[in-house]
C-alpha cells in the first residue's frame, strides 16, 4: 500500500508538471496520437485484408496455366487441355474464359467472367454491386456492351451480386460462354487460360514442374503463389505498410531526438529544485518516467481506439484515395476485424517504450548533476 | 471534495482499456457474424474460378496481380513506364521475383 501511495503521489506531481506546460504537452499528445492512429490503422487494415484474402482464396483453382507469346499473356487452345489432363495427378482441367472490358460511358473497367455452372443464361448477365452502382443498373435492366466488331449487344441484368461480396465481385460481369465468345470474337475451343485441380496437394509443385517441361510456352501459377501475393501486399515488414512505418519511425526519432536534446532551462531548474529539497535521483527518474508513460500510454490507447473505429466502422475512409487511384469503380467493403495480439504488443513496444526511454535519459543526465550548478544556469 | 489527478488518470486509462476491450470483443462478434459472408465470397471465388481480390480496378496488373507477368506494367510501348497510381502501391508478387519457375 505504501508503495502504491508513493507512486500515486509521484503521478500527481508529474501530472501537475505536465499541466504547467499544457499547451506544449497537448500538441505533443495530439501529434503522438495521430502517429499511433495512422500506424495502427494500416496494421489493422492490412491484417484484416490479409486474413480475409487467405480465407476467400481457399476456393481459388489449384493451378492456373497461362500461355505466353512474345512475353505477353495470350489465349490458349483446348489442345493444351488434352496434354495437361494426361499428366499424372491432374484432375478436372477446365478452360477459363475471362476478359477486361472498358466501359467508355462511365470510364470504368469491368471483369467479364464465364463459369460452367453459370447462373447467367444466354442474353443475361449477373453484375457486381460496383458495376450496378456505376451504371445505375438493377435487376431487369438492359446493359449494352460494345462487341469486337463495333456492334452493341444488349444483355439483361438477371442478378446483382450482394454488396457484401464487393471485395471479390465489385467489378464482375458474369456472362454466358456463348455471349462472351460473340462479344470478344473468341472462337470455340480457345480459352483465356486453363485451370486444373491436383489430387494430392503435396504434388502441386511436381505437377507445375511437369507442366513447364511439357508445355514450354506456358506458365503455371499455383494457388499458394496467389495467396503469397496478398501476404506480400499486406505484410507489415514490407511494401505499402513498411512505407507508412518508415514515416512513423522517422516521426518517433524526431520525438526522441527533441526530447533527448531539449530539456528546457525551466525543466532543468525544476529538477535542480527537487534535488535541493531532498528528492533522490531515483525519485526524479521515476517522476520523469511517469511523465513519459502518461503521454505515451494515453496516445497509444487513444490512437488504437481511433484506428479501430476508422478501419472497422468507417471502412478505412482515409485509405480510400490510395486504393482508388484512377479507378472509377472503387469496391466498397467493410473489413472483417482480424486483430493479431502480437501486432498490438509490437505497436505498444514501438510507441510507448521508446518515448518513455527518451524522456528518462536526458532527465537522468540532469538529475545526476549538482543541484546548485543546475539552479545557477 | 476535489479528485486527485492520479485518480483521474487511472479512471481515464481504465476507461480507455475497457473501451478497447469492448472494441476487440466487437471484433470477435463481427468475425462470427461475418462467417456466412466470407463463405459466400469463397463460393463465388470457387464457382467463377477467381484468383484475386477486387482491390484496384484501374490497371489490369493490379486488378489481378497474381496473374500479371513481369513486364505487364511496362508493356504498353518500348521504354513505357508504369503510370497507374495503384502500380506504386502494389509490390510485384513474390513469384514474379523468383526465377525458380523459369
Amino acid at each position: 500500500m505504501r508503495w502504491i501511495d508513493r507512486q500515486r503521489n509521484i503521478v500527481d506531481f508529474s501530472l501537475s508538471s505536465l499541466l504547467r506546460r499544457w499547451k506544449k504537452n497537448l500538441a505533443l499528445l495530439c501529434v503522438y496520437t495521430f502517429v499511433v492512429f495512422i500506424v495502427a490503422s494500416v496494421v489493422f487494415f492490412a491484417e484484416a485484408l490479409k486474413r480475409e484474402a487467405a480465407l476467400v482464396l481457399e476456393g481459388a483453382p489449384d493451378v492456373v496455366v497461362q500461355r505466353l507469346v512474345a512475353g505477353r499473356h495470350d489465349l490458349i487452345s483446348s489442345a493444351h487441355m488434352e496434354k495437361l489432363s494426361r499428366i499424372t495427378g491432374v484432375s478436372d482441367v477446365k478452360g477459363r474464359l475471362w476478359a477486361y472490358y472498358f466501359e467508355p460511358s462511365v470510364g470504368a473497367n469491368y471483369t467479364m467472367v464465364v463459369s460452367e455452372e453459370s447462373s447467367a443464361r444466354p442474353g443475361a448477365v449477373a453484375i457486381g454491386a460496383g458495376v450496378s452502382r456505376t451504371l445505375g443498373a438493377g435487376e431487369g435492366d438492359i446493359i449494352s456492351f460494345r462487341a469486337h466488331d463495333g456492334t452493341y449487344v444488349g444483355l439483361e441484368v438477371a442478378r446483382v451480386f450482394s454488396a457484401s461480396s464487393e471485395l471479390v465481385a465489385a467489378d464482375l460481369v458474369e456472362i454466358s460462354a456463348a455471349d462472351f465468345r460473340s462479344l470478344f470474337g473468341v472462337p470455340e475451343s480457345i480459352y483465356t487460360d486453363l485451370t486444373l485441380r491436383v489430387r494430392n496437394p503435396k504434388e502441386t509443385i511436381v505437377v507445375a514442374d511437369k507442366i513447364r517441361r511439357l508445355l514450354p510456352d506456358t506458365r503455371p501459377i499455383l494457388r499458394a503463389e496467389m495467396l503469397r501475393t496478398y501476404e506480400a501486399l499486406f505484410d507489415w515488414r514490407g511494401g505499402l505498410v513498411l512505407a507508412v512505418f518508415a514515416g512513423a519511425a522517422l516521426a518517433f526519432i524526431i520525438f526522441a531526438w527533441d526530447k533527448a536534446t531539449s530539456l528546457t532551462l525551466e525543466e532543468r531548474r525544476e529538477l535542480g529544485i527537487l534535488k535541493a529539497v531532498g528528492w533522490e535521483t531515483s525519485e526524479v527518474i521515476l517522476l520523469k518516467s511517469w511523465e513519459g508513460i502518461t503521454i505515451s500510454l494515453t496516445a497509444f490507447l487513444l490512437g488504437l481506439i481511433l484506428a479501430y473505429v476508422h478501419v472497422f466502422f468507417t471502412s478505412g475512409t482515409l485509405f480510400e484515395p490510395v486504393l482508388k487511384g484512377w479507378a472509377v469503380l472503387y469496391p466498397r467493403f467493410q473489413p472483417v476485424p482480424f486483430i493479431d495480439p502480437y501486432q498490438v504488443a509490437t505497436l505498444f513496444f514501438l510507441t510507448v517504450v521508446p518515448y518513455t526511454l527518451a524522456t528518462i535519459i536526458p532527465s537522468w543526465g540532469a538529475a545526476t548533476i549538482d543541484p546548485d550548478t543546475i539552479m545557477r544556469q | 471534495m476535489r479528485m486527485r489527478k492520479s485518480s483521474l488518470f487511472i479512471a481515464f486509462t481504465t476507461g480507455s482499456v475497457v473501451c478497447l476491450a469492448l472494441l476487440f470483443a466487437h471484433g470477435a462478434a463481427e468475425r462470427r457474424d461475418q462467417a456466412p459472408v466470407i463463405n459466400e465470397k469463397r463460393s463465388i471465388v470457387e464457382r467463377l474460378g477467381l484468383t484475386d481480390l477486387c482491390l484496384f480496378t484501374d490497371a489490369r496488373y493490379t486488378r489481378n496481380p497474381a496473374m500479371a507477368d513481369r513486364s505487364t506494367p511496362f508493356q504498353d510501348n518500348p521504354m513505357s513506364l508504369d503510370y497507374f497510381p495503384s502500380g506504386s502501391v502494389l509490390a510485384p508478387p513474390p513469384h514474379l521475383r523468383s526465377y525458380a519457375l523459369d
